[in-house]
């Protein structure tokens, strides 16, 4: 550690500017006590209060001090460093000083906002305005840092998400690596039937934009795929992209699907993922009709050839001379360098086997919503007829809400979907099969545009909404056939036992399974339910933590179909802005070693996570890469001759701020 | 212990996970005791142990140290070294007669406000429990006859 010298304030004339923040502040917090506290301070020369600082005015007013006081540093204490930090270095630097040369201090969310002592909260406010005095005096010049930043872009994730956000910016012509794990993009929305509140064709209005992705000259899609490894920084990003093996040769594939009538499977054995097991498919197949790239898969773990290598191999037989199927397709690893990324990596549906006492997986005729919007489409495996499992149409339907929602045991937020899809699937079950359909929520959620209109129609078209969250399903007893819902209807103060045929669980969204895992890979955060964490959650809401890498759909929060094609848009926005400005400034925090005290002992070289130190043989002494220092301090805090010094984060520097708050007044 | 003792606590959040964590509790309205003042850095692993001894010895009563979880570092694995020299310092703490539990090492991510407010209130009571640290007073002179030599 550095040795201080006490005395080196160089005659700096501070500036102290104390926000009220409306009420925010000034609430809790002896504003004017505060500013007469900061004028009080040495080497403060001038010290105010403003209603907002953050506003022109207040702003400006940093501006016109620096020049009629002679300021030399800034202070400002208002919010989070998170927020503002940014617009002040800027008013300090319009005032004609190093943008460094200032300092906040967090009132608001470290003190007015979590106490509600006000002498208590005050003296707080006054111990941490003296620290930053005190440091700031010790401030460096520095100078702003840029990066380049490279044009291409990488999308994880091939939902409607995915998908928007590639088209917008493969449409502002930047190239676009979209990454997809299954075989073909669409994501579940390709799985739906109809939309809510309009009633469009799932289908209709995504497969166009599907086509468009494969057909996109900006567009490279690597289906099958998934991002094993992500190095580098905003702007500079070197992704590795895992593609497995398809056995059919992209290329050379034309889609035929011969090759599925040739298999020596002649009936359909396998659970079909796409349909969630209601039908089957071959080990070589399509996943839908619609399916981008309208290219075959083999499975290799279904597959006779790939598990005992005696297969016929009828489906190269009659493929023939296109040659498209390759056996022996190995892994591949590609490698790619692009700016920006956008997360799109989606959600999982519940799994309501958590819920024992609705039966789900025991009782047939349990299904989730996901399963009947499969049952309902023409595409699906009962072509688009509603029937049970055993080949009946029910005549009676039990539709309950929140699955795995608004439930303390499972997940305690709202879905926000399924109380629309539930109404959605009410009226189609109703429309296809005239059965009496009752709806069971807790709270009807339909805040929307033109959800509301949706809800009283469906009311009106004679669905039983009931009020009452189901506490058990039984079979119907004495041998009956049906099932019975016991709910109590909340508005009625009434237990009713509902018989009815097929019930349907409104499944709530949940963070995809190895959410963790991909959040590690590219260095961002979760909420605590698990969905990958914003920057802010109003003003920064498809950024993330980590600069270059955006948000877009239900990796980031459960949410319906046009709120993710506006995340996505946003998203691509974001991404453009980054791209187009060329360059983007990287925080000065960075760390240097002071070359005349480095005794080269190497305790820092092993320390650092990106190799940006290195040691000079000739000189006998470590060096530190100032491109590839991201400015964590870790080396800084280890040299044990206290030669690593970081910029912004000096020694000095803190020791002045644990000074300053600990000071008595 | 003196009445109306209020423990003041030197705070060390990292700027990406515990320093969010905060400004979370705020915006949320959680409420916590106020004895804290938070100093930022941008890791947890920029923490030099000397900074915790420095505030101890001139007032802080406790010191509390806030990373990202084990895995999650935005720098990868500060806080694995942020780790190593707790437990050095804690042993270097216990050498000075210094109560360890006066420091205390966290891992808050960005989004466990609770656990923020949690870590405080508790390292607040506890400190408040085992008195002032008085570190930066004079030592008590002892008269010869108390001292044994061994």
């Amino acid at each position: 550690m550095a040795q201080r010298q006490r005395d080196s304030d160089g005659g700096a004339r501070v500036g102290v500017y104390v926000c009220h923040c409306g009420t925010n502040i000034a609430g809790t917090i002896d504003i004017y006590g505060l500013t007469d506290f900061a004028a009080s301070l040495p080497g403060v020369a001038v010290a105010r209060e403003y209603k907002y600082m953050c506003s022109d005015p207040g702003q400006a007013l940093i501006k016109q001090d620096i020049a009629d006081h002679s300021l030399t540093r800034i202070v400002v204490a208002a919010c989070s460093p998170c927020l503002h930090e940014k617009t002040f270095r800027h008013a300090t630097a319009l005032g004609g000083l190093n943008p460094y040369f200032f300092q906040m201090v967090n009132i608001r969310e470290h003190d007015s906002w979590v106490h509600t002592d006000k002498a208590a909260a005050t003296a707080k406010a006054k111990d941490l305005v003296r620290a930053a005095v005190n440091r700031v005096k010790r401030h460096q010049p520095l100078e702003r840092r840029e990066v380049s930043v490279k044009s291409d872009v990488l999308v994880v994730g091939g939902g409607i998400a995915g998908i928007h956000a590639a088209l917008t910016l493969a449409n502002a012509g930047k190239r676009v690596y979209l990454v997809e794990r299954e075989p073909t993009i669409g994501g579940h929305m390709a799985m739906f039937d109809k939309t809510f509140p309009t009633l469009d064709c799932a289908a209709c209005i995504l497969t166009p934009k599907m086509t468009a992705v494969k057909m996109h000259p900006n567009i490279t899609l690597w289906t099958m795929s998934e991002v094993a490894r992500v190095e580098g920084y905003v702007g500079n990003y070197r992704v590795t992209v895992k593609r497995k093996p398809r056995y059919v040769i992209e290329e050379l594939c034309l889609g035929c699907m011969e090759c599925i009538e040739a298999c020596v499977f002649k009936q359909a054995k396998v659970p079909d993922e796409f349909n969630l097991g209601l039908s089957k498919r071959k080990p070589v197949y399509i996943p839908f009709p619609q399916a981008v790239p309208q290219v075959v898969v083999i499975d290799p773990e279904t597959c006779i050839e790939f598990k005992t290598g005696k297969c016929k191999k009828t489906c190269i037989e009659i493929c023939g001379e296109r040659n498209a199927i390759d056996l022996q397709q190995k892994e591949e690893l590609k490698t790619i360098e692009v700016g920006a990324i956008v997360l799109a990596t989606g959600f999982r549906i519940f799994d309501a086997k958590r819920i024992p006492y609705y039966g789900y997986g025991e009782y047939p005729n349990v299904y989730t919503g996901l399963e009947v919007e499969r049952l309902i489409n023409a595409a699906g495996p009962t072509g688009g007829e509603l029937v049970m499992r055993g080949g009946r149409k029910p005549t009676s339907v039990g539709i309950i809400h929140c699955v795995g929602s608004r439930d303390e045991h499972t997940n305690r937020y709202c879905s926000r979907v399924c109380c629309m899809y539930s109404l959605k699937l009410a009226h189609l079950i109703k429309e296809k099969t005239g059965a009496e359909v009752y709806s069971l929520y807790i709270d009807i959620r339909a805040p929307g545009k033109a959800f509301e209109e949706f809800y009283n129609r469906v009311a009106e078209e004679g669905i039983r909404l009931i009020r009452g969250k189901v506490a058990d399903i039984y079979p119907a007893p004495n041998g009956g056939s049906g099932l019975v819902l016991q709910v109590e209807d909340t508005l009625l103060c009434r237990v009713h036992k509902i018989l009815v045929d097929m019930v349907v669980l409104a499944t709530g969204l949940e963070p995809r399974a190895d959410a963790q895992e991909v959040r590690r890979r590219f260095n961002i955060g979760c909420s605590s339910e698990g969905f990958f964490l914003e920057r802010h959650p109003k003003l920064a809401p498809v950024n993330t933590f980590t600069d270059g890498i955006f948000l877009a759909g239900c990796c980031q929060g459960p949410k319906d179909i046009p709120d993710t094609v506006a995340q996505a848009g946003a998203a691509a926005g974001e991404a453009l802005a980054l791209i187009d400005a060329g360059a983007f400034e990287l925080e000065p925090s960075t760390a240097y070693v002071l070359k005349d005290n480095c005794s080269g002992c190497k305790t820092c070289i092993g320390l650092c996570p990106y190799q940006a130190i290195s040691f000079v043989e000739d000189r006998k002494q470590a060096e530190i890469n100032e491109i590839l220092c991201k400015g964590c301090g870790t080396c800084v805090a280890a040299c044990p001759s206290g030669s690593i010094r970081q910029h912004l984060f000096e020694d000095e520097e803190i020791l002045e701020e644990i000074d300053g708050v600990l000071a008595y007044a | 212990m003196p009445d109306g003792f209020e423990p003041k606590i030197v705070a060390f959040f990292c700027n990406w996970c515990t320093y969010l964590a905060a400004d979370l509790a705020g915006t949320s309205r959680m409420k916590y005791a106020p004895n804290i003042r938070v100093i930022r850095t941008m890791c947890s692993g920029r923490l030099d142990p000397q900074f915790v001894l420095y505030a101890l010895a001139n007032g802080a009563d406790g010191v509390l140290i806030g990373g990202c979880h084990p895995g999650d570092c935005h720098y990868q694995e500060g806080n694995y070294k942020t780790l190593r020299r707790y437990h050095l310092l804690k042993r270097l703490l216990k050498e000075y007669g210094i109560e360890e539990e006066r420091v205390r090492l966290e891992w808050i991510s960005a989004a466990e406000a609770d656990k923020l407010r949690t870590a405080v209130n508790q390292l607040v009571e506890k400190v408040r429990a085992l008195g002032p640290l008085r570190w930066c007073a004079p030592v008590e002179v002892r008269e010869p006859s108390e001292v044994t030599l061994q």
